[in-house]
């Protein structure tokens, strides 16, 4: 017993990085309650994705893998995790916090009849959990007292695991799914595709909020970007106005990021944003009204018109690395 | 069509929280209260859908005798009617789900429309939840929603990871709002004066009897270390030489 059952992701047939983190958790976890670890992957066409999974030193990876999960439907998705979650005898199943966990878990949660803590970012002696409350004001320990328990993690609280010997055992979950009794339907996948790096995987993200004033300034944050190979952010006003695609939102409703260095950009600070990034290492604030908030949080805080200074950055980093 | 709505009573989600110093929970003393904004826009679209296909709108808030007026102002954005369930206690979100699912099994709405997430206990559950516990399909995180003509399907595009999934549903579905869904109209004087003479049902916690037994367990609450504020730098290369030579990030 004291098994924990990580449902990890894949697209485009490779394991998703950002599914790392979730198995040093399990890992951590499963040290002081001695289970084991076991990781569900499910899809369609899964070879290349089961083999990588089976890298990562768990015991078992556990693999759905059938045309009917080809398209993601919490419902399909959820009946299979809670099978999988019975017969493996776990005690904890989670998964980093990402769109598709956020969506799934409660579901599968309400299926195990389980509590669930969202976002979790450690676990005590008590083998309770922390995490976030009131977009990260405040953190709290919570106890799940149901005898299975649902856990979201928050990917930047956790090391990626390093790949780790001996290959998982691998258990083919069987698949039958009544497609007729699922009310929903899978339309289409619009993808909005991007040659940056994701927000989660980047060492450098550069954030560009409503004082860019649109694409136009957008271009200088990604000029900023270009340099670091970063990733580029955006806050919900700059989201709104149209200016960025929706899943480059930072903050306590958007992504949660930990990047070496941050660089806010015409970003005022606000609570919501604040939530999604004052975990960086270092964070770089460029604002021409000297009161702006994310000051409070910038390592480095620069009062001036981006327009002049962003240019000017990038002229002085090449200078800088050149000489 | 009918459209249930579930509108929490937030603090403020504009002032930052503290916690008290026995880290019991957090201050709510001089702090305002108001809808949880996904909820705003929940209603909203609950009010563009019976603005295109008739029918009523009920906007429901468990929560204190305080939260009638979390219920009144979405009467005064236009809904039809309240329903307040009276619980002074904390509940988890499995908790509020289970009473949810009371009142949608006395109101048989063919839509329940929520926001995606409370902005105090950021939990992203209750919607999921209440949608496996009624059997029926879940679109969360919308940002466009589309009930066909026959009120029998509604067509969601979801913000996900990556671009938009989009989906279609039999209703009743539960939808959870993002915050692109819509922007929330404000109640216009008119709506606010109307929205004192609409109904508001008040339904007493422990006259359901549902199953409330918290799941999760809530204890110590801790304030995250503060994040020191660094140097203000005069110029960009300064900014650059402390990049280079104390970040060493270049
Ligand atoms: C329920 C809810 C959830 C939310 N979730 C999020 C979230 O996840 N992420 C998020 O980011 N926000 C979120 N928000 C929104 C948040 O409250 C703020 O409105 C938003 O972060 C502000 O974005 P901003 O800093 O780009 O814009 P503003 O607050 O308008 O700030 C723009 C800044 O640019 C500066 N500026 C203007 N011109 C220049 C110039 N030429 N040079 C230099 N600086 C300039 C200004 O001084 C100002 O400080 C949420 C809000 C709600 C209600
Ligand atoms: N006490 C409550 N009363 C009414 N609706 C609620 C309540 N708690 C949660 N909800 C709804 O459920 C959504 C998700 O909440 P949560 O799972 O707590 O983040 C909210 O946006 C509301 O629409």
């Amino acid at each position: 017993m004291g098994n924990i059952l990580m449902i990890v992701e894949h697209k485009d047939g490779a394991l998703k990085k950002v599914s790392l983190p979730g198995i040093s958790f399990a890992k951590q976890y499963t040290q002081k309650t001695g289970g084991e670890v076991h990781l569900l992957v499910m899809g369609h066409n899964l070879g290349a994705v089961v083999e990588q999974a089976k890298c990562y030193g768990a015991q078992k990876v556990f693999v759905a893998d059938h045309e009917s999960l080809g398209a993601y439907l919490t419902e399909t998705y959820a009946q299979v995790a809670a099978r999988v979650a019975k017969e493996s005898g776990a005690e904890v199943v989670g998964a980093i916090s990402t769109s598709m966990s956020k969506d799934l878990l409660p579901r599968l949660a309400a299926k195990l009849e389980a509590g669930m803590a969202s976002d979790i970012l450690s676990v005590t002696d008590q083998g309770w959990f922390t995490r976030p409350v009131w977009a990260g004001n405040a953190v709290v320990e919570v106890e799940i007292t149901t005898p299975v328990k649902v856990v979201t993690v928050r990917g930047t609280e956790f090391e990626k695991a390093p790949k780790g010997d001996p290959a998982s055992g691998q258990v083919n979950v069987d698949v039958a799914i009544d497609m007729g009794a699922v009310k929903k339907r899978f339309v289409r996948f619009e993808e909005i595709k991007s040659d940056r790096p994701e927000l989660t995987e980047a060492s450098v993200i550069v954030t560009g909020g409503r004082g860019t004033k649109g694409e136009e300034g957008f271009k200088l944050v990604e000029g900023l970007a270009d340099l670091f190979n970063a990733a580029v952010g955006a806050t919900r006003a700059a989201v709104d106005a149209g200016w960025v695609p929706n899943d480059l939102q930072v903050g306590q409703t958007g992504k949660v990021v930990a990047p070496d260095v941050y660089f806010a950009i015409g970003v005022s600070g606000a609570i919501q944003h604040l939530a999604g990034m004052k975990g960086s290492k270092i964070i770089v604030a460029i604002n021409k009204d000297e009161e702006a908030p994310i000051f409070s949080v910038a390592d480095y805080g620069l009062v001036a018109d981006l327009f002049k200074a962003v240019p000017e950055l990038v002229e002085e980093i090449n200078k800088a690395r050149a000489s | 069509m009918k459209i249930l709505v579930c509108v929490k009573r937030v603090t403020d989600p504009d002032v930052k929280i503290k916690v008290k110093p026995d880290g019991s929970g957090v201050v709510t003393d001089g702090v305002d209260f108001k809808v949880n904004p996904f909820d705003e826009i929940a209603v909203e679209e609950a009010l563009r859908i019976k603005e295109k296909l008739g029918g009523e709108v009920v906007v429901l808030s468990i929560g204190p005798q305080e939260a009638t007026k979390e219920i009144r102002s979405g009467l005064a954005m236009g809904a039809d009617r309240g329903i307040l369930v009276k619980a002074t206690e904390q509940l988890d979100p499995f908790g509020v789900a289970n009473v949810m699912k009371k009142i949608v099994e006395q109101e048989n709405p063919e839509l329940i429309i929520m926001g995606k997430q409370a902005v105090d206990g950021d939990n992203n559950q209750a919607g999921q939840i209440l949608a496996e516990l009624l059997g029926v399909p879940q679109a969360c995180f919308a940002s466009k929603v589309e009930v066909g003509q026959d009120q029998k399907t509604a067509s969601v595009a979801r913000e996900v990871d990556g671009g938009f999934d989009h989906v279609e549903v039999d209703l009743p579905a539960v939808i959870t709002a993002d915050l692109r869904l819509n922007e929330p109209r404000y109640a216009s004087l008119p709506g606010i004066m109307k929205a004192k003479k609409k109904p508001i049902q008040e339904i007493e916690l422990a006259s359901l009897s549902v199953d409330t037994q918290l799941k999760v367990v809530w204890h110590k609450m801790t304030e995250p270390a503060e994040r020191q504020a660094g140097v203000r730098v005069p110029d960009v290369a300064t900014l650059v030489a402390k990049l280079r030579d104390e970040a060493k990030v270049l």
